[in-house]
């Protein structure tokens, strides 16, 4: 049933993917899930970072074919 | 084909110009028409306002008749957009007139809101409107001494303004003689000092060398006024005497009430500029949900993206280039210095170290921006 959105930040160097998902969670409802789209193998590190940080959940995150799929999850 | 420009700032006063170019004997004969529509009849230079915050530019400075920037063959109205019916390919303005078009380009903008986090509103000085940057000068003047945060929404326009800001302030007190009493203390919402991984491998050292403190992962929840603290949204405190903030921004009420985007983002497509599932809808400058810097130059280089495309459609009857995400943007390091970085969806920024003759050419691009604006640059 939950829903989820897509945010491509493919090439995004500023803002950034991780400005990005900040952004994108203040329009998303609580239990949705986002996927970020990253071409920054940084994203990988750093997304799960802040999503610890302000306790959100991580739910995964892949590689394919040079993109980052980062998975988590508004708990808040 | 009628083609519909709403919005006369940036983005669409570069469109609105670059068509009446591509498209002049195809205005004169009748077969094109270009009409924009804004909310306002002065346009505003609004890097300008953060030289109006610290008392180096005034408020007249910053404006330009809108008709006087424009290529003859717009026609120009200042009547404000109420509702977009697309289905329609229409849209009803603030006077209730009713404009029908082929093709229409929207660039609206964005705003900042404040009012979105608790207290911040009330405790904070902000430059990002001509009324709050001449409230934070006369503030400044009058400010002797003390902690001065400041702190960043997301997202914001002019991704460098925080940086430029604190350099900016750091020389203005020493100027004043009063650098002693100041302790500036910078706040940003990802885990370095700027988005840009350059300008924050630059910036970082600079604000050691200078005294400016810094905590990364900052990203304001609430502000207590009374006790002048300021909260994070990842737990941590500090607290302020002056707070400066770089609230989030939304797009405008416009957009979001007639439901084109979240938060007045509307969905567009990163190369072809097109409204997602809208052929003939095309947006551009801040009120894109493009993952790339909400500025001035993205709007020029959508716009000249788009005038291309759409004059194509009038003569060839369709589009025939890509956006490519490219952004270009000026970092005042100072008083006295500054940098650019330039990129696109490829290619990473390569900046190069703040230099006089960069600052300088910053300041003649104040001057400079109205012949940009005009597309004369
Ligand atoms: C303090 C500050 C410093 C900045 N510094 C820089 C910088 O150094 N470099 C840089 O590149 N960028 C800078 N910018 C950002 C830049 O000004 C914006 O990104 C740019 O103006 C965006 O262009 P736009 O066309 O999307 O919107 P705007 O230029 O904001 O124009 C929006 C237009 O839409 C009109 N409008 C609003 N509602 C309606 C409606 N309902 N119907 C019709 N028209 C409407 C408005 O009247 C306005 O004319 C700065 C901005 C600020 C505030």
């Amino acid at each position: 049933m939950s829903n989820r959105r897509t945010i491509d930040a493919r090439g995004s160097f500023c803002p950034g993917p991780l400005m990005e998902l900040i952004a994108a969670m203040k329009m998303a409802e609580v239990g949705e899930e986002i996927e970020i789209l990253s071409t920054d193998k940084g994203s990988a590190s750093e997304i799960p970072e802040w999503i610890h940080k302000v306790k959100h959940e991580h739910v995964g995150t892949e590689e394919k074919e040079g993109v980052w799929h980062v998975l988590v999850k508004k708990t808040h | 084909m009628r083609i519909l420009i709403v919005g006369g700032g940036m983005g669409g006063t570069i469109l609105a110009n670059n068509l009446a170019r591509r498209l002049r004997n195809e205005v004169r004969s009748g077969k094109a028409r270009i009409t924009l529509l804004s909310a306002s009849e002065r346009h505003m230079y609004q890097p300008g306002l953060l030289y109006l915050a610290i008392g180096r530019m005034t408020p007249d400075e910053l404006y330009r008749d809108q008709a006087s920037l424009l290529e003859q063959g717009i026609e120009f109205h200042v009547d404000p957009v109420e509702e977009f019916r697309l289905d329609n390919n229409e849209v009803k303005t603030k006077s209730g007139k009713v404009y029908g078009y082929d093709v229409i380009a929207i660039a609206t903008g964005s705003r900042p809101t404040p009012e979105e986090i608790p207290g911040l509103a009330e405790s904070a000085e902000l430059f990002y409107t001509e009324e709050s940057a001449v409230k934070m000068f006369n503030r400044l003047r009058r400010f002797e001494g003390g902690k001065v945060l400041v702190a960043v929404g997301v997202p914001h326009k002019c991704p460098m303004a925080p940086l430029e800001i604190t350099f900016m302030l750091y020389d203005y007190f020493k100027q004043r003689g009063i650098l002693d009493k100041v302790k500036l203390h910078y706040t940003y919402p990802v885990g370095r000092v700027h988005s840009l991984e350059n300008v924050a491998k630059w910036a970082a050292p600079e604000m050691d060398r200078l005294g400016i403190s810094y905590e990364t992962l900052f990203n304001l929840k609430e502000v207590d006024s009374a006790k002048k603290i300021a909260k994070s949204e990842e737990g941590s405190e500090t607290d302020f005497d002056l707070l400066i903030s770089i609230p989030a921004h939304r797009g405008m009420e416009v957009i979001e009430k007639n439901n084109l985007g979240q938060r007045g983002w509307i969905p567009t497509h990163r190369n072809h500029l097109n409204m997602e599932g809208r052929e003939n809808v095309f947006v551009l400058g801040d009120t894109t949900n493009l993952p790339i810097s909400k500025a001035g130059s993205t709007a020029h280089f959508e716009a000249e993206a788009l005038g291309e495309n759409i004059a194509a459609m009038v003569k060839l009857g369709s589009p025939v280039r890509e956006y490519d995400g490219k952004v270009f943007c000026f970092i005042e390091a100072g008083l006295d210095r500054a940098t650019y970085a330039m990129f696109d969806y490829n290619n990473p920024p390569q900046p190069k170290p703040p230099t006089k003759a960069v600052h300088w050419f910053k300041l003649a691009y104040n001057k400079l921006y109205w012949a940009s604006a005009r597309g004369l640059l």
